[in-house]
C-alpha cells in the first residue's frame, strides 16, 4: 500500500524515485551505522550531481493535474449530492447546485493559491482533501435531512437544526486560512525560530479547556471544548499543529544530543538517561490531558507524534520502545483510574451487553453490517440511528450507505493523502521540513486510525473527528492549517534549485541553529 | 533521515490495512448478524415504511395496513381481531411474526422476486413501492359460525373443501386479537404478549394447525377404510366381545362403560361403527395387522412431517404401534395416535370425496400491488385413500352414524349429513379423593376430548369439517362427544351451505 503514495507516476516523481532507489540500493551509507546518521541522507542528496535533480525549469510542476482532479472529485461530490436529493425527495433539486458549487468554488480558490504562491507543490494533495471535504458535507447535509425526518415522525432524538451550513462556513473559514498560510508564509522553515513560543501556545490551548470550568469546557464527559456564545471550538485540534511545529524544531536542535548512545540492553542502544527527559516531560503534559480533559484520542495523538518524530529525527529504535512501554503505562493506569476509560473498554469488548452505554457503538455495527459490501445507496439507509453520527460516528454513515467498497475508497483516498505527505517529507531538503511534513502526515494518519478504528470496534472509541470528513469547525480549520503547511513544505521540496553550484544555505537553515 | 520516514510510512500502511480487514469483517463477515440483530431498527423500519399488503378472505380485509403520522409509517391493523387472529397470526415490532403474516411475509412486505417488476416501476414513477395481498380460501358465514360454536370453550374446528382441499374454516379458541401485538408502542405491545404467552388459555396456540389430540373413535374411520381396502364389506361380520383380552399383555380393552355391542358377540362392520364399537374395531386391526393400519393411514396423511396450507401443520401420528395390544388401543384412537383437528377434517374428506384426498390449502389467489394476479391455487391431489366403491360404502356407514348412532346430534333437517364421533381419554387419571385441592382442576382435565369429523350432504359432499372441543365430553360415555361436538359440525356445516344455496 505505501507504494500507492510513495511513488508518483510523472517524470518530476520518477526522477526522484529513482534517486530514493539509488539511496536504498547503498548509494550513501547506512545512517543507522554513523554518529551523524541523521546527516546523511542530506549529505547523499549533496553528493549527487545536478544533472539528477529537478533542474529543468519546463518540468511540469502538476498544476494542470491538479485542476483536473480537484474537477474530478467535484462531480463526485455533485453526483453524491443529486443521488441523496434523488434517493430523498425523488426528484434533484437546485441544492445538488449549492453544494457542488461550493466544492468547485472551494477546488479553485485552493488551486489558484497554489499556482500563484506554491507551484510545485504535489498536485494530488488538494483534490484528495476537496474530495473528503466535499463528500464530508454531502453527507452532513444528508443526516440533516435523516434526523429532521426521524424527530418528525417522532423518533427518540429532537432536531436542533441543520449542521450543514454551519459546517460550509468553518470549510469557508478553514480555506481562507490555508490561502493567507500560503501568501503570507513563504517559507515554513521560518517557523523552526518560533518552535518554543508554539510550542507554549499549543501547551496553553490545549490545557485551556481543563483550567476551564466543566460547564463551558465539558462535553459528554471529556473536557477538551471552549463554548462562547453559541459557538464551541475544540483547541486541542489547533494546538496539534502548533506542538508539531515545536516537536520539529525542537527535535531539529537536539537530535544530536538524543541519537548519542548510552548503554545497550538486549541489543537495543538506550539513550542516555538524562536525554530522555523531554520524552517524560511529553508524557506527563498527555497524563495531565488525559487526567484533566478525559480525552483519551488527544492525548494518545500528540504522544504518538512527539514519540515517532523522536525516532524519525534519532533513528533510534530505543525511543519507540521507551515511548511504547510509557504509553502503556499512562493507559493502564488511567484505565485504572477513570470510570470514562473502563466504560469504553467495557463497551468496546461488550458492545450489545452494555446497555445505553453500548447503543453507539452497537448502532454503529448494525449500520456498518447493513451496508454490507455495496451499501443501501446514499440516503438508503438510516445512519442518523447513530447517535453522534456527524462528528465521531460519520464513518459508519459511510459504511452504511455506500457499503465496504465506498469506505474502503474513502480509506484509499485518506491514505494517498497520508502517503503523499510522508513523500514530501522524503523528498524535503532539510531536517525540519522532513520532520514537520512527517509529523502532519503522521498526525493526520494516526488521527484517521484512531477514529476509524473506534468507530468500527477495532479498538476502543475515544471522540476524535475524522479529519475534513466530520463535522466540526475546529477540526476543519486545524485540518486546512495542516493542509497548507503541508503544500508549503511539498512546494520547497520540488521547486527546482537554482542552476549552479549547490547553495549549502538553503538546505540546512536548521543545522546553522544546531 | 529518509529511512525512519519510509517505515513510518510501512507502519501507517499496516495500520490502514488492519482498518481495512477489520471492515470487511465487521461488513461481511459479520455483517449478516448484524443486520439481522433484534436490536437492529434499520431493516424493521424500512420493512414499516412500506405499504403491507392485506390479507383477504372473500373480498374484506382481515389484515391491513393504514398510513399513521409516526415513524413507521403504517400501522397494522386487524378488523376482525379474534375471528382470523390464529389465521392472520400478528405482525409485530418485537416479537416478529407469526400465522400467515410470516407465511406470506415476503408477498406481503413487497421483497417477493415476483413483485420485482412492480419494485422497478415503483422506483421510476417515485410511487412509495407496497406488498402484494393474499387472499384466503376461507369462507366468512363458516368463519363466524365456527367461532360462535367455540366461543368460552377451548378447543377448534377445521372445515375443508373435500372436491378441492380448500380451507372453509380454521377456528381456535380461546383465540386472540393481534392488533395489540401490533401496537407502535413498545409498552402495549410486551404487556399484551406477556398476558396472551402467561394465560393458561394458551391462545396465541392455533389449535386448527399446531395442536393434536388423541382422535378416539374418529380413527375408526380410517381402520374400516382399511377393512374395506383388504376384502371386508359393510355386513362383514366381526368378532365384539363384551371385553377383549389384549395379548401378550395383562390388560384388557372394552366397550365404553362396558357396555355390550349386542348381538351375542357378533356385529357387522357398518353396525360396529354406527354405535361405535371398541372391542370389534380392536380385534378387527390386530386381524389386518399394523402395516395395512399404518399404510392407510399414511394415505390420509398421517405421519407426514412436511405439511404446509402454507401455514406450518404440526404433523399427526400414528405412534409406534410396539405389538398387537398397541395396535388395538390405537385402532380406536388411543395409545399414542395423535392428529390435529385438520387431520381429523382430511379423515372425512377423502372419504366424502369418493377416496380422493385433496391437498389442504389455505391461500386461494396471491395478489401483486396492483392487484393482479400472481398465483392462483391450483387443488392438486395428495392421495387415492380408498377406491371409489369402498369410498361409496364407508359414506353410507358413515351416514348411518348420524341417522341411527352416535352422531344423531349433527342432523341437520333437509341435509343428509354423514359422520364420525370420538370421545378421547386424555390419559389424565380422574381424582378419586374429593378432598384434594387440585380435585376440580384434576376433574376438568381428566374429561375426554369430544370429537366429530363428518361431511355434508352425502350424495355431493361440500363440506368436510373436524370439530375437537379439549375435555368437552363427560367419562365413561361413548355417546358423549357426539352429543357435544356432533352439534357445533352441524351448525358450521349449516351455515356454510346456506351461504352457498344449498338447503
Amino acid at each position: 500500500m505505501s507504494a500507492l503514495g510513495l511513488r508518483g507516476r510523472r517524470r518530476g516523481d520518477a526522477a526522484r524515485n529513482r534517486r530514493a532507489d539509488a539511496a536504498r540500493n547503498g548509494g550513501g551509507p547506512d545512517p543507522g551505522t554513523t554518529g551523524s546518521d541523521g546527516r546523511s541522507d542530506q549529505a547523499a542528496d549533496e553528493r549527487r550531481p545536478d544533472s539528477e535533480r529537478s533542474s529543468d525549469p519546463r518540468m511540469p510542476a502538476g498544476r494542470g493535474t491538479e485542476l483536473v482532479l480537484s474537477l474530478a472529485a467535484v462531480v463526485v461530490v455533485a453526483a453524491a449530492e443529486a443521488i441523496i436529493e434523488a434517493t430523498r425527495d425523488g426528484r434533484v433539486s437546485g441544492r445538488i447546485a449549492s453544494y457542488g458549487t461550493f466544492a468547485l468554488v472551494l477546488a479553485l480558490v485552493a488551486h489558484i493559491a497554489i499556482r500563484w504562491r506554491a507551484r510545485y507543490a504535489d498536485p494530488v494533495l488538494l483534490p484528495c482533501v476537496v474530495l473528503i471535504n466535499g463528500l464530508g458535507l454531502v453527507m452532513i447535509h444528508r443526516l440533516d435531512l435523516g434526523l429532521k425526518q426521524s424527530a418528525a415522525e417522532g423518533g427518540p432524538d429532537r432536531y436542533s437544526g441543520p449542521s450543514a451550513p454551519t459546517q460550509v462556513v468553518w470549510t469557508a473559514l478553514g480555506l481562507a486560512l490555508f490561502v493567507g498560510i500560503l501568501l503570507f508564509l513563504r517559507d515554513h522553515r521560518v517557523l523552526a525560530r518560533y518552535g518554543y513560543t508554539l510550542g507554549l501556545a499549543g501547551l496553553v490551548f490545549l490545557a485551556l479547556p481543563s483550567v476551564l470550568p466543566a460547564r463551558i469546557s465539558q462535553v459528554n464527559g471529556a473536557r477538551i471544548w471552549i463554548r462562547v456564545g453559541g459557538f464551541s471550538i475544540q483547541p486541542g485540534e489547533l494546538s496539534k499543529i502548533a506542538l508539531t511545529i515545536f516537536a520539529a524544531a525542537y527535535l531539529v536542535s537536539k537530535r544530536d544530543v538524543l541519537s548519542a548512545a548510552g548503554r545497550t540492553v538486549l541489543g537495543l542502544e538506550l539513550p542516555r538517561g538524562r536525554d530522555v527527559g523531554p520524552l517524560v516531560l511529553a508524557w506527563l503534559i498527555c497524563i495531565g490531558v488525559l487526567v484533566r480533559g478525559h480525552d483519551l484520542g488527544t492525548s494518545l495523538m500528540f504522544f504518538g507524534v512527539f514519540v515517532v518524530l523522536l525516532y524519525v529525527a534519532t533513528e533510534r529504535v530505543s525511543w519507540l520502545v521507551i515511548g511504547l512501554l510509557l504509553f502503556a503505562g499512562g493507559t493502564y493506569l488511567a484505565y485504572q483510574l477513570f470510570d470514562t476509560l473502563r466504560t469504553r473498554v467495557d463497551v468496546w469488548l461488550h458492545p450489545f451487553d452494555t446497555g445505553d452505554a453500548g447503543y453507539q457503538l452497537s448502532q454503529s455495527l448494525f449500520g456498518l453490517g447493513t451496508g454490507g459490501l455495496f451499501g443501501t445507496g446514499l440516503g438508503g439507509g438510516r445512519p442518523e440511528t447513530v447517535p453522534v453520527v456527524k462528528s465521531d460516528f460519520i464513518v459508519s454513515a459511510f459504511g452504511e450507505e455506500l457499503g465496504l467498497f465506498g469506505l474502503v475508497a474513502i480509506l484509499t483516498v485518506y491514505g494517498l493523502l497520508i502517503f503523499r505527505g510522508l513523500s514530501a517529507a522524503l523528498s524535503a531538503r532539510d531536517a525540519f521540513s522532513k520532520l514537520l511534513a512527517t509529523g502532519l502526515s503522521f498526525s493526520l494518519g494516526l488521527q484517521t486510525f484512531i477514529v476509524m478504528a473506534g468507530a468500527t470496534r477495532l479498538l476502543p472509541e475515544t471522540g476524535l473527528t475524522m479529519p475534513f470528513l466530520s463535522y466540526g469547525g475546529s477540526s476543519l480549520v486545524a485540518n486546512y492549517v495542516l493542509l497548507a503547511l503541508l503544500v508549503r513544505v511539498s512546494d520547497a521540496a520540488r521547486r527546482p534549485r537554482p542552476v549552479g553550484p549547490a547553495d549549502a544555505t538553503e538546505d540546512e537553515p536548521a543545522e546553522v541553529a544546531a | 533521515m529518509n529511512r525512519p520516514i519510509r517505515r513510518v510510512a510501512v507502519a501507517m500502511g499496516v495500520l490502514l490495512l488492519a482498518l481495512v480487514l477489520n471492515l470487511n469483517f465487521v461488513q461481511v463477515v459479520r455483517g449478516n448478524s448484524y443486520r439481522s440483530n433484534p436490536a437492529n431498527s434499520r431493516v424493521l423500519l424500512d420493512e414499516y415504511s412500506r405499504q403491507r399488503g392485506a390479507i383477504v378472505v372473500q373480498g374484506v380485509p382481515v389484515a391491513l395496513s393504514v398510513k399513521t403520522t409516526d415513524r413507521y409509517k403504517y400501522l397494522r391493523k386487524y378488523p376482525q381481531g379474534t375471528l382470523y387472529g390464529p389465521i392472520t397470526g400478528y405482525y409485530s415490532l418485537f416479537y416478529g411474526e407469526s400465522g400467515m403474516e410470516a407465511a406470506e411475509s415476503n408477498l406481503l412486505n413487497g421483497n417477493d422476486p415476483r413483485l420485482f417488476g412492480t419494485r422497478f416501476a415503483d422506483l421510476l414513477t417515485g410511487r412509495d413501492p407496497r406488498g402484494g395481498s393474499v387472499v384466503l380460501t376461507l369462507n366468512r358465514a363458516a368463519q363466524a359460525e365456527a367461532f360462535k360454536q367455540l366461543v368460552g370453550r377451548r378447543g377448534a374446528v377445521v372445515a375443508l373443501d373435500p372436491a378441492t382441499g380448500a380451507i372453509l374454516a380454521a377456528v381456535s379458541t380461546p383465540s386472540y386479537d393481534p392488533s395489540a401485538l401490533s401496537s407502535h408502542n413498545p409498552d402495549d405491545i410486551e404487556r399484551a404478549y406477556r398476558k396472551l404467552s402467561d394465560d393458561p388459555g394458551m391462545p396465541l396456540l392455533n389449535r386448527a394447525l399446531n395442536q393434536t389430540y388423541p382422535p378416539g373413535s374418529v380413527f375408526k374411520v380410517v381402520v374400516a377404510a382399511t377393512a374395506l381396502q383388504n376384502g371386508r364389506t359393510p355386513a362383514t361380520v366381526l368378532a365384539a366381545p363384551d371385553r377383549l383380552n389384549l395379548p401378550q399383555s395383562t390388560t384388557s380393552l372394552e366397550n365404553f362403560g362396558g357396555e355390550s355391542c349386542g348381538g351375542g358377540g357378533k356385529v357387522s362392520l357398518d353396525r360396529a361403527l354406527t354405535i361405535s364399537c371398541n372391542t370389534a374395531f380392536a380385534k378387527l386391526a390386530m386381524d389386518l395387522g399394523t402395516l395395512a393400519v399404518r399404510n392407510e393411514a399414511a394415505l390420509f396423511g398421517i405421519d407426514d412431517q412436511s405439511r404446509t396450507v402454507p401455514l406450518p401443520v404440526t404433523a399427526s401420528t400414528m405412534g409406534p404401534v410396539v405389538d398387537q395390544a398397541a395396535l388395538a388401543q390405537s385402532a380406536i384412537g388411543q395409545r399414542d395416535v395423535r392428529v390435529t383437528p385438520l387431520q381429523a377434517a382430511m379423515i372425512s374428506a377423502g372419504v366424502a370425496n369418493n377416496g380422493v384426498l385433496m391437498q389442504p390449502y389455505l391461500v386461494a389467489q396471491e395478489l401483486a400491488p396492483n392487484l393482479s394476479v400472481l398465483s392462483r391455487a391450483t387443488p392438486a391431489q395428495l392421495n387415492t385413500v380408498m377406491d371409489q366403491e369402498s369410498a361409496i360404502e364407508l359414506k353410507r356407514m358413515m351416514q348411518n352414524v348420524v341417522t341411527n348412532g352416535t352422531g344423531t346430534a349433527a342432523q341437520i333437517p333437509g341435509i343428509d349429513v354423514a359422520g364420525k364421533t370420538g370421545t378421547a381419554d386424555t390419559g389424565v387419571a380422574c381424582p378419586t379423593d374429593t378432598a384434594a385441592p387440585d380435585f376440580e382442576d384434576t376433574k376438568r382435565a381428566c374429561a375426554p376430548h369430544a370429537w366429530f369429523s363428518g361431511f355434508a350432504p352425502v350424495e355431493k359432499p361440500r363440506i368436510a369439517v373436524a370439530v375437537v372441543l379439549e375435555n368437552g365430553g363427560v367419562t365413561g360415555g361413548e355417546t358423549t362427544g357426539g352429543k357435544a361436538a356432533a352439534p357445533v359440525a352441524a351448525a358450521v356445516m349449516k351455515a356454510y351451505l346456506d351461504s352457498i344455496g344449498i338447503k
